[in-house]
């Protein structure tokens, strides 16, 4: 089914698009090439920049002279970037397995079982994906705090344990699309529905857990509006406000503000690297569901 | 009998958070709309006093819905635009593609509060990148987010720099146009323009039409970039409607009033999407 068989270019053509994809691959990855060229620059190297009477700015500048490590040792000791790092790890481990073990039971009942109501219940689960989150949040702030969860974990971490709509969708895509002929076969030999799924369905659903555990990674990992607004103690800071914060404090430090967004992204470019195909798999499957 | 109820036990974790984190917070919030409310004591009821203020003397509101429209009718159709073009360039048959696409995909997975100090420091005036860059060429670049006239446009500059999400679904659907209906065009004789406007067009506007209304809920949501570069910054020329109403919310406690805003955002949000949904029989082509 592959369309673009069809088309063969011509060499003059073929120039014409290399051409194009590198020119444009300069803005794509000049920012972040940058980040890093900065985190390893000095302060002399970073003046220059800024004076115009200096030799005008070349690419050649990407290239620190010389290479500067310290940026990255004081940034470390600027904040307490283990702290954070443990925090942010720690949340992403708890919202991790709730979201994808709270999502697979849910989507294993709307995918498998029909009961009544379940279209119309798995519209409005849908639906609620488009709910502003400005709707909801003042009151779910109030809850929290009148639970007295305000300044701990439990406001980021609880509420996916009740199953993620974006995750619930895609597994229950994945879940249709298994043969019955499984579930029929342990259900004659009087399995439960629940020793179906555990025993029959979960293990069959690896991948489509790997791509649900990887988007709430990421979601975690990159999450500033949770900790924003629950997180009032700096010891239990994550990451992405911490870098906030950092940015608050020494706003004008811009080669160890640098290396600190590099400490930041890095990690989330490698799993990139690792886990590419179910990236961006996992992103290709939403614009199909119209 | 028994399935309904083992079914309803299975999506039970679903349906209790619904309750507590969407349909009473949903309920809720309509009620804290029409009271002052600051969180540490309990509601009061003003009636329609929220709205009332908020339409007619609140030039700070006016403002935020302008900045957030502006912002929209730019970044939403430009990123439609970039979108779309990079997806078609990405599904020309040339080796190496897939370095392209990762190089393209990239800057979408940068967790925004990174790509914002990024960006502050690239935009930065006297230092910046861009502005080194434009000095070589003998002009002066602006201030950036610093400068009325900019900051806004440097968000919407930004946004393009993470399109790649779009792109990828873009991209997902183009590959799933036949590819005999290409085969067919060919035996006609044809164009690149003709197939291009009678085939891959309208077999993509799905696909348009479904990141146009992520795009138009998303917009309207902006915040963290404004928050962490601009503050709204300068002259309230970045004040998101999203960060106006956390600022309402958080900095000044007046949660019933933005309540009210929130449920100012969901009634336009739903009539640009609605207006948007209506105009899907005009120009959205469905099936072969």
């Amino acid at each position: 089914m592959r369309s673009s068989v069809v088309f063969r270019l011509s060499i003059p053509q073929k120039i014409l698009a290399y051409s194009a994809l590198v020119f444009l691959s300069i803005p794509a990855l000049l920012p972040l090439l940058w980040m890093v060229s900065t985190s390893l620059k000095n302060d002399a190297q970073l003046f220059v920049q800024g004076d115009a009477s200096a030799q005008p700015l070349t690419l050649g500048r990407l290239i620190p002279h010389p290479f500067v490590w310290q940026n990255y040792p004081t940034a470390l000791n600027m904040v307490p970037f283990f702290t954070y790092l443990q925090n942010t790890l720690l949340l992403c481990a708890v919202t991790v397995i709730g979201a994808c073990l709270s999502s697979a039971v849910v989507a294993y009942g709307f995918a498998r079982i029909p009961f009544k109501g379940s279209k119309l219940l798995f519209m409005v689960m849908i639906s609620t994906m488009a709910l502003p989150s400005q709707v909801t949040m003042i009151p779910i702030f109030a809850l929290f705090r009148w639970l007295g969860w305000y300044g701990t974990y439990l406001p980021l971490t609880v509420p996916t344990y009740f199953g993620v709509p974006f995750y619930i969708f895609l597994l229950t895509q994945f879940y249709k699309s298994l043969p019955n002929e499984l579930s029929e076969a342990a259900r004659v030999d009087g399995a439960s529905e629940w020793t179906i799924f555990a025993r029959v369905i979960m293990p069959l659903s690896k991948s489509a857990l790997v791509t649900c555990a990887l988007f709430q990674f990421l979601g975690t990992w990159n999450d500033f509006f949770g900790p924003l607004l629950y997180i009032n103690d700096p010891s239990r800071y994550t990451l992405a406000y911490g870098l906030q914060q950092f940015l608050g404090a020494h706003g004008g430090e811009w080669a160890q503000l640098m290396a600190a967004s590099t400490l930041f992204t890095a990690p989330i470019i490698l799993l990139f690297f690792f886990a590419q195909r179910i990236f961006i798999q996992g992103i290709a499957t939403t614009g199909g569901k119209n | 009998m028994k399935k309904n109820l083992v079914g309803y036990a299975f999506i039970s974790p679903w349906l209790i958070g619904f309750c507590l984190f969407t349909a009473f917070p949903f309920l809720a919030s309509i009620y804290f709309s029409f009271t002052r409310y600051n969180v540490v004591s309990p509601p009061v009821w003003v009636g329609t006093a929220n709205y009332q203020v908020l339409l007619t003397s609140d030039p700070l509101f006016w403002k935020s819905l302008k900045v957030t429209l502006y912002y929209a009718a730019l970044a939403i159709p430009l990123g439609v635009v970039a979108g779309v073009s990079l997806a078609l360039l990405l599904n020309l048959e040339v080796k190496g593609m897939s370095v392209f696409r990762t190089i393209f995909f990239l800057p979408s997975i940068v967790p925004s509060v990174a790509s914002s100090v990024v960006f502050m420091w690239i935009l930065n005036p006297q230092m910046g990148l861009i502005n080194g860059l434009l000095r070589r060429f003998g002009i002066l670049g602006p201030a950036w987010l610093q400068d009325t006239d900019w900051a806004l446009r440097s968000i919407v500059f930004m946004s393009l720099w993470g399109v790649g999400g779009s792109m990828v679904i873009y991209l997902a659907g183009l590959k799933e146009i036949p590819a005999h209906l290409y085969e067919a065009a060919m035996i006609d004789g044809a164009t690149t323009f003709h197939r291009m406007r009678h085939i891959t067009l309208p077999m993509l506007t799905p696909v348009i039409f479904f990141n146009l209304v992520m795009g138009i809920i998303g917009t309207f949501q902006v915040f963290t970039e404004a928050y962490i570069m601009t503050q709204g910054g300068p002259e309230d020329s970045t004040l998101f409607y999203a960060l106006y109403l956390f600022q309402r919310a958080w900095r000044y406690l007046d949660m019933g009033y933005a309540s009210a805003m929130a449920w100012i955002l969901f009634i336009v949000i739903m009539t640009v999407t609605g207006i948007v949904y209506r105009s899907q029989k005009r120009w959205v082509h469905y099936g072969e």
